[in-house]
């Protein structure tokens, strides 16, 4: 059984009642075919228009469900023979974020990606999706490694944030997220980057500098989680929902506001319903880009990354 | 040696915050952050806001702090004229810059431009808490990422001194893009040989800590300043551990390989005119 979210419960307690006439019929002697032909039609109707009119809110529920998709779902639906390497030779292994090389479609990429734990035990191992400097500083050293042998780097976007933890602090958890934003500025091969989930602020941003920025639909990029927001700014952080909807965290809201380039669709009620159906938009996006990208000289590409980037964010002149 | 502190130039009226007009009597006395002893402010400007007594260094405002550096009218500033539009439409957002604009005389939080030191040219971003805590919105980033540019295309050297909670939350992720955008201007000046300094005061936090501000060739400190990504109370309810008292401080971070130097606020001008003309030349592409 999936994990239902409250607003979908309309949706599942009628689907529900379908299934219970259908049992019914079979069982007894009554007909009820034409209540049932109309309970689908209401249910097709109540469909379109829950999933069709999802609430900022509701998408944060999306990105966060239990079952949503992870960089590794992913990675093994779009490529071929993924390697995956370990540690970051200075501290250790941070499984918060995987590396790795692969196919996609015969050419050789890096993988980068924020991980999170399909249950209980891999969370705490993954330390659920939260990484350590030594994460950002792997996510590094991968990454040049992709540009000394050519090779265009994907990644996938997956983290509530960088762990707020003592010993992030002391091992430069600042330090390896700038470090990140300023080098990945200068990597002479394409990158493209997708959110999959939650894209939480500077933790994210640590793999998220690129030449296309792609959006899930249902995932949410945010420079402070909306209960954290809420909490500062109303005192409350009952007010979660409407510091979703006041800081703009969909990948509509980011569209609109230049940031990021394309949204992914998603399957009905959520990249977790279809995985094959999700993976199959994501490579199309995916394939577009690196095809578009490969065409660039890697002076292009800094110069278009640069010129991306400038023009991000609002102001006016007094 | 450094000239008389705060002077002529300062553009704005100070006005006392409701904090500073509880705890002292008429703006003539001053009570030490650190120690709570009660000073003449006079005293306090004259040691250039660092306590006497216990060595606390008090926040400085932007034009204060350019006067405790720069060679007397020898400051340009740049981009003066951006100030913050409201993206998000964010309730009551404006009202707030508009209220911060008029209580610091400031247009925004940074204040960016070019002057010398002992005669030698930088370029130059001073950063000021006092300004909505010096959280990093489009303005700010943007007058950083120009001021980087102009740095690069003339050749000069480039300091900057933080002072930040971090992001500008009513911008949202248009204030987290500022990290990259300045981030990317900073390795474009570097890649042409510029040379930088970063000196983090208090508070430098989030956002900023997570990006111009730890990417200096070098990355200084003053004592006590509050430097670290996540918030301490955050920390604490996340390891669920009482923290060191001296957690992000200046000195743990120097102690823990984060920092460069920690450098009191009187030999500040004297470290930065050594290091301004030690890399005269630039790096190997200037
Ligand atoms: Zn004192």
């Amino acid at each position: 059984m999936k994990q239902v979210l409250e607003f979908e419960k309309p949706i599942v307690d009628l689907k529900e009642k379908i299934s219970e006439l259908k049992r019914f019929t079979q069982d007894s002697e009554i007909d009820l075919s034409d209540e049932i032909t109309t309970l689908e039609k209401r249910l097709a109707v109540l469909e379109n228009d829950i999933y069709g009119n999802l609430k900022p809110w509701d998408r944060v529920q999306l990105a966060r469900h239990s079952e949503r998709p992870t960089t590794l779902d992913y990675v093994h639906k779009l490529f071929t023979d993924f390697i995956e390497f370990h540690g970051d030779r200075l501290f250790g292994d941070d499984e918060a974020i995987i590396a790795g090389i692969a196919y996609y479609k015969d050419n050789p990429v890096t993988v980068i990606g924020h991980q999170r734990g399909k249950d209980t035990k891999e969370n705490l191992r993954r330390n659920f999706g939260m990484p350590h400097p030594e994460g950002y500083r792997k996510a590094l050293r991968h990454m040049k490694q992709a540009e000394k042998f050519g090779r265009p780097i994907i990644c996938f976007i997956d983290t509530k944030g960088a762990y707020p933890g003592k010993a992030a602090e002391e091992r430069g958890q600042s330090e390896a997220i700038a470090r990140n934003l300023m080098e990945m500025a200068g990597l002479r091969v394409p990158i493209v980057c997708v959110v999959i989930g939650e894209g939480g602020s500077g933790g994210a941003l640590a793999l998220g500098v690129g030449d296309e920025i792609h959006m899930l639909e249902n995932s949410t990029y945010s420079v402070i989680s909306p209960e954290g927001a809420a909490s500062i700014l109303w005192k409350d952080s009952a007010y979660a929902q409407r510091a979703a909807e006041s800081m703009k965290i969909t990948a509509y809201d980011l569209k609109k506001l230049q940031v990021i380039d394309k949204i992914v669709p998603e399957p009905k009620g959520g990249a977790h319903r279809d995985l094959d159906q999700q993976a199959a938009y994501l490579d199309e996006v995916l394939e577009q880009s690196l095809h578009t990208l490969s065409k660039c000289s890697a002076d292009t590409l800094l110069e278009n990354r640069w010129q991306k980037y400038k023009q991000i964010g609002d102001y006016n002149l007094l | 040696m450094l000239k008389d502190f705060f002077g002529k130039r300062r553009k704005y009226a100070s006005i006392p915050s409701e904090q500073a007009k509880a705890d002292v009597p008429e703006g003539l006395m001053q009570k030490c952050n650190g120690c709570h002893k009660i000073y003449y402010r006079k005293e306090m400007n004259k040691n250039l806001q660092v306590c006497p007594n216990c060595g606390y260094h008090h926040p400085l405002q932007a034009w204060d702090r350019i006067d405790t550096l720069f060679d007397e009218n020898s400051f340009e500033e740049w981009d003066n004229d951006l100030i913050t539009s409201n993206p998000l439409q964010f309730p009551g957002y404006e009202e707030k810059v508009v209220k911060d604009r008029k209580k610091t005389g400031l247009n925004e939080g940074v204040v960016t431009g070019k002057g010398t030191i002992e005669g030698q040219a930088t370029a130059f971003a001073v950063m000021d808490s006092t300004f909505r805590m010096g959280s990093m919105g489009s303005v700010i980033g943007e007058k950083i990422a120009r001021a980087l540019e102009n740095a690069k295309n003339e050749g000069l050297p480039f300091i900057i001194f933080t002072a930040s909670g971090g992001a500008r939350m009513q911008e949202g992720l248009l204030s987290l893009m500022q990290m990259t955008k300045t981030s990317i201007a900073v390795k474009r000046f570097s890649d042409a040989g510029g040379f930088m300094v970063s000196v983090m005061t208090h508070p430098t936090t989030g956002g900023v800590s997570a990006s111009f501000a730890s990417i200096g060739d070098y990355n200084i400190a003053e004592p006590g300043a509050l430097i670290g990504f996540a918030g301490r109370r955050i920390i604490e309810q996340t390891i669920r551990e009482k923290l060191p008292e001296d957690f992000q401080t200046a000195e743990f971070q120097l102690k823990h390989g984060q920092l460069d130097k920690v450098v009191h606020r009187q030999e500040m001008q004297e470290l930065l005119s050594k290091l301004l003309k030690f890399h005269q030349k630039g790096g190997e592409e200037a």
